[in-house]
C-alpha cells in the first residue's frame, strides 16, 4: 500500500490553517454590505468555488490533451479526478449564488444567460461521470474521456464570457460593470483582500483534494488490473 | 449616517446561514465519500492480492 506523502500532510495543513483564515476575513474581516446586507458574504465563497470548478476543468482538457499524446494512463486519472471536484464545487457555487439572488433579484432561479451556461457545464461534466462508467474497456474509455474533457471544456470559457457579452442581470464584480446588472457592487478594500484571499485559498483546497483524488484513481486502477488478471 | 445605514441595510442572515451551511454540508458529504472510497478499494486491493497468491 502507497504510504501518504510528507508534502500531501504538509499541503494538508496548509490548506486548513489557510482556511480558517479565510472564514474568520468573511465573517470578522469583510465589512457588511450596506445595500444587500449580510447575504452579500456568500460572494466570497461563491466566486471561489466556481473559479476551483472552472481550473479543474481547464486541467481535465488538458489532462486529456496529455492523455491523447502520451496514452498515458495517469493523464486518464488526473482528468477523471479534476472533473469530479469540479463538479462538486461547480454545483456549491451555482447553489450559493441561487440563494444570495433570492434577496438580491427576488427570485431563487432565472434562465438568464450566465445561469444557463453554468447550468449547461454542470450538466454536460455530470454526463462525463455518467457515460464514462458506462465503458468497460479501460483504452477505449479513457480516450472518449480526453477526447470529452476537450470539447466540453468550450462550454466553460462560454459561461466566463456570458455576463460580459450578453444582456443579463447577474453582476460583473471584476472589470466593467453591466448596466442591467442587478445585485452589483463596488469592493472595498477589505472585500477584495478576502475576495483573493479566498480565490487562493480554494485553490490549496482544490490541489490538496485533486491529489487526494488522483490517489483514489491509481488505486482503483490497481484494483481493475487486479481484476482483469484473475478474471483471465 | 451611521444610524441611516442601520436603517435601511436588510437582514439577509438566513440566507448568509443557509448558503455557508450547504457550503460545509457539501464539502463534509464529498470528503467523507473520498474517504470511504479509498478505504473500499483498499480493502478490495487486499482481497483480490490474497486471491492471487491462492
Amino acid at each position: 500500500m502507497e504510504a501518504k506523502p510528507r508534502l500531501l500532510t504538509v499541503l494538508e495543513a496548509v490548506t486548513g490553517v489557510m482556511f480558517v483564515i479565510a472564514v474568520a476575513m468573511v465573517f470578522f474581516y469583510a465589512p457588511t454590505e450596506a445595500v444587500m446586507g449580510n447575504v452579500q458574504k456568500v460572494f466570497y465563497f461563491h466566486v471561489a468555488a466556481a473559479w476551483v470548478g472552472m481550473l479543474g476543468f481547464m486541467a481535465a482538457g488538458v489532462a486529456g490533451v496529455a492523455f491523447l499524446r502520451k496514452k498515458d494512463f495517469k493523464w486518464d486519472i488526473v482528468s477523471m479526478a479534476a472533473v469530479e471536484i469540479s463538479l462538486v464545487f461547480f454545483f456549491i457555487s451555482i447553489v450559493l449564488g441561487s440563494i444570495w439572488a433570492r434577496p438580491a433579484w427576488n427570485t431563487w432561479w432565472t434562465w438568464d444567460p450566465r445561469l444557463t451556461t453554468a447550468t449547461v457545464v454542470e450538466l454536460v461534466y455530470a454526463a462525463y461521470l455518467l457515460l464514462r462508467q458506462g465503458i468497460d474497456d479501460p483504452d477505449r474509455r479513457a480516450r472518449f474521456g480526453a477526447v470529452y474533457t476537450i470539447v466540453g471544456f468550450i462550454s466553460v470559457p462560454l459561461t466566463f464570457i456570458s455576463i460580459r457579452l450578453l444582456r443579463t442581470i447577474h453582476p460583473v464584480v471584476i472589470g466593467d460593470s453591466n448596466p442591467d446588472a442587478t445585485g452589483g457592487f463596488s469592493m472595498t478594500a477589505p472585500m477584495r483582500l478576502t475576495f483573493f484571499y479566498s480565490l487562493i485559498t480554494f485553490s490549496f483546497i482544490f490541489v490538496t483534494l485533486l491529489w487526494h483524488r488522483i490517489r483514489l484513481g491509481k488505486l482503483a486502477e490497481k484494483v481493475e488490473q487486479l481484476r482483469l488478471k484473475l478474471s483471465v | 449616517m451611521f444610524e441611516l445605514l442601520l436603517r435601511t441595510t436588510p437582514n439577509t442572515n438566513n440566507y448568509m446561514i443557509g448558503g455557508y451551511a450547504v457550503f460545509f454540508i457539501v464539502m463534509i458529504v464529498y470528503l467523507f465519500s473520498l474517504v470511504l472510497r479509498y478505504r473500499n478499494m483498499q480493502r478490495d486491493l487486499a482481497t483480490l492480492e490474497d486471491l492471487e497468491k491462492e
